[in-house]
């Protein structure tokens, strides 16, 4: 049987994060408890919250459950794990302006040529260009899972354009609405200076042709897109406009968005669309999403767009294991987070390895994501790894395999009470003049018992997320 | 030798249409092969947008046309003072990785009959020089030359199994039958000067580059089965057709797209 991490509970002692929620629990009766859910569901519905977290698919009117019960760092925890994030946001754009450049890493041979310039999410289009403070990756989503209290693992990067954090705003606003007194009694680090922090890492890289005040906005492929309520969001706290590819045009070397006071130029653009679907001239000649002649653009210095194009390259689950030897290559310090150990099927020895192990390791396809296409070894039939073993055999490039991970518990509201349940997080790292991180993220529950799989289309769930101030 | 370049390309629409907008990569490359003496591109009635060389050395440029868009005009002329470096692109400033030009497209798909084709060339090669010749040869042995028989989205597996094309076809199959192999390949667009006793080959002309550990990108034109010389000029590269396309371009409007190319090379008496 595993043991696993309770972040609340050593035996029957309260760790000292959790010491102010204990009370709280306790004296929750049943009805209030249930009132109070339903209040909550009742205002993320009213504020229209429904989305799923990018690209796990699922009924987009579907409500992500949230749960009540908080999840808490103590400032120490937090400080330490703040180095860490940062480091790895900043190697990671270190990779990203190297291997559009020059490519030491791989001419020193830290890295295989292959994996880089033969990767899917390599843009050739961008090769040579240096973005302005040469950061590719603005805005960086960094999963963490917690095995025990002083042991964090990274579970993966996201480089492009991370989703949540809108779920990490409304989850407080909602908890400061139905309990104002947790707030009192605790003395909470905000997380509400989000969206200000963007605007200022985002003004901060406008092109060195923007000779006033930048304009930014935030370009969505529309309202049909999951993560639609989260663009229209962060427009609205950031004060800029929220534009589909239809409502910009090139000419003259800038953007322009058009208004009722005639074309605007724009500087920087904060994009919600993916790489492919950016500009059919350079891209997808079929994506009617994006903006004819913004590469050109782009390219000439024009307008920013934030993440730059190919910015992918670096959160491939091929190229995290190289994580680490950026760290120690760009930064030459130690990394201060820890991956996970991963086999690589395209490897025979690991693929020996993986397919003798499947009942143990959890395997995931390189270029998949949401928990989809994805074997719990320990949780999975044998029916479940028989098949996946052919499926593995056939396109060993296709997978990758991690030891299961004994995921860290937070008590959790279920049906019977409070009951742990797994829990993982992804804090939101701003990378413009300066790299910033608000003290939070969103922490996803797994609310099914026993269950390792966060993600919301799998019964995942959300929950506020607090920095205890020192 | 020197070349006189005189390039038009229209499209005509039987409807107005709105906004035009064009990606140029219409501009020689420098390398020792070519020195460019004078050259202009202009598009007309339309607005410049922004310039810069990209990280494979080509120049590109970006235009747009304000509505109503009745047709699109693009005009190129200049001069360039060819050498022969026998294909070796010598002096050509770069950044992209070579492995970079290993990864396959719709169009540079590698079937079996490609990989059979790649692999059977280079058997017996004493070097990478020579498999990038044999690849070549084998290229031009497979597909005869014979326009009118493919089109613009043809891939390089259809042209192969066809047996003929015109040079985007061989181009197409050298780059993917490099890559079945995997040798760097890259498509190439640019001009041909074609004698009087020469090959009656398409002026604008395309060919491939496949990279050789040691030596660097080198030119093959399986379509007249030699290497690029001085009767050749450069403008720019890509995985494939598509992507080193001299003029890319989308203009608004569901109006029927008519193209008119002319493109004259002359070589200037000295």
């Amino acid at each position: 049987m595993t043991e696993y991490f309770n972040e609340m509970f050593d035996g029957g002692k309260v760790r000292q994060p959790y010491g102010g929620l204990d009370g709280w629990m306790r004296d929750m009766p049943a009805e209030l408890r249930a009132m109070k859910q339903a209040e909550a569901e009742a205002l993320f519905r009213r504020i229209g919250i429904t989305f799923a977290v990018y690209g796990e698919g699922g009924d987009p009117d579907r409500l992500i459950p949230f749960d009540m019960f908080p999840r808490v760092f103590t400032q120490t925890e937090w400080r330490k794990l703040e180095r860490g994030i940062k480091q790895r946001a900043r190697a990671l754009n270190a990779f990203l302006l190297d291997v559009y450049g020059r490519g030491e890493i791989v001419r020193a041979g830290r890295i295989p040529a292959r994996l880089v310039y033969q990767n899917e999410a390599y843009e050739r289009a961008v090769s040579g260009f240096i973005p302005p403070r040469g950061i590719y990756s603005h805005i960086v989503g960094i999963d963490l899972v917690r095995t025990g209290p002083d042991q964090f693992y990274v579970l993966e990067d996201n480089c492009r354009t991370p989703s949540g954090v809108s779920y990490m705003l409304e989850n407080r606003e909602i908890m400061m609405r139905m309990f104002p007194q947790l707030f009192r009694e605790n003395r909470i680090e905000p997380v509400d200076g989000y969206p200000d922090a963007l605007r200022r890492t985002l003004a901060s890289v406008a092109p060195a042709k923007c000779d006033r005040e930048p304009t930014i906005a935030i370009l969505t492929p529309g309202h049909f897109n999951s993560a639609y309520y989260e663009h229209s969001f962060l427009a609205d706290l950031m004060g800029v406009e929220l534009v589909e590819g239809a409502d910009l045009f090139c000419e003259g070397g800038f953007c322009w968005m058009r208004t009722t006071e005639g074309p605007k130029k724009l500087d920087v653009i904060y994009r919600r669309i993916d790489d492919a679907f950016i500009d059919p001239l350079c891209f997808r000649p079929d994506s009617m999403l994006g903006v004819p002649g913004l590469m050109d653009v782009y390219r000439s210095g024009g307008v920013t767009i934030c993440s730059a194009p190919g910015a992918g390259v670096a959160d491939d689950k091929a190229i995290y294991t190289f994580v680490p030897e950026m760290v120690r290559f760009y930064l030459g310090e130690e990394p201060l987070l820890e991956n996970v150990p991963t086999w690589q099927c395209a490897k025979p020895d690991d693929l020996k390895y993986v397919l003798d192990h499947l009942p143990e390791l959890v395997v995931k396809e390189v270029h998949g994501s949401g928990g989809y296409g994805m074997l719990v070894g320990p949780k999975a039939t044998k029916e479940q790894i028989e098949t996946f073993r052919i499926k593995i055999k056939e396109n060993p490039v296709n997978y990758i395999a991690q030891p299961t991970l004994a995921l860290s518990t937070t008590p959790t509201f279920v049906e019977e009470g409070v009951a742990p349940r797994h829990v993982d997080l992804r804090p939101y790292c701003l990378v413009g003049e300066k790299v910033e991180l608000v003290p939070g993220g969103l922490t996803r529950v797994a609310l099914t018992e026993g269950s390792l799989v966060v993600n919301s289309s799998q019964g995942g769930g959300v929950k506020d997320t607090w920095v205890l101030a020192e | 030798m020197i070349l006189t370049v005189n390039h038009v390309t229209t499209y005509d629409y039987d409807a107005p249409m709105g906004t035009a907008v064009q990606s140029l990569r219409l501009f020689p490359s420098r390398f020792d092969g070519q020195r460019t003496i004078d050259w202009s591109v202009a598009v007309e009635g339309g607005v410049k947008g922004g310039s810069f060389r990209d990280g494979a050395g080509d120049r590109v440029e970006g235009w747009s046309i304000r509505p109503p868009v009745e047709a699109v005009t693009i005009t190129v002329t200049g001069q360039v003072e060819t050498f022969d470096t026998s294909g070796v692109l010598r002096g050509h400033r770069e950044l992209v990785h070579p492995m970079a030009y290993l990864r396959e497209t719709v169009a540079t798909w590698i079937d079996d009959a490609l990989q059979e084709l790649g692999e059977s060339a280079i058997e017996g090669a004493s070097d990478m020089l020579d498999r990038a010749h044999r690849l070549s040869a084998a290229v031009a042995e497979a597909i005869a030359y014979k326009p009118g028989v493919t089109h613009t989205h043809t891939t390089a597996a259809e042209a192969l199994a066809q047996g003929e094309g015109v040079c985007q076809d061989h181009a197409h199959a050298l780059v993917a039958a490099a890559r079945a192999v995997d040798m760097p390949a890259r498509y190439v667009s640019g001009y041909l000067f074609a004698t009087e006793d020469g090959a009656p080959h398409e002026a604008a002309h395309a060919w491939a580059e496949i990279w050789v550990e040691g030596i660097g990108w080198i030119g093959f034109d399986p379509a007249n089965e030699c290497c690029p010389d001085e009767r050749y000029i450069r403008l720019g590269s890509g995985l494939d057709a598509r992507e080193a396309a001299p003029i890319r371009g989308i203009t608004q409007g569901a109006g029927e797209e008519r193209l008119d190319v002319t493109v004259a090379l002359e070589q200037l008496q000295q």
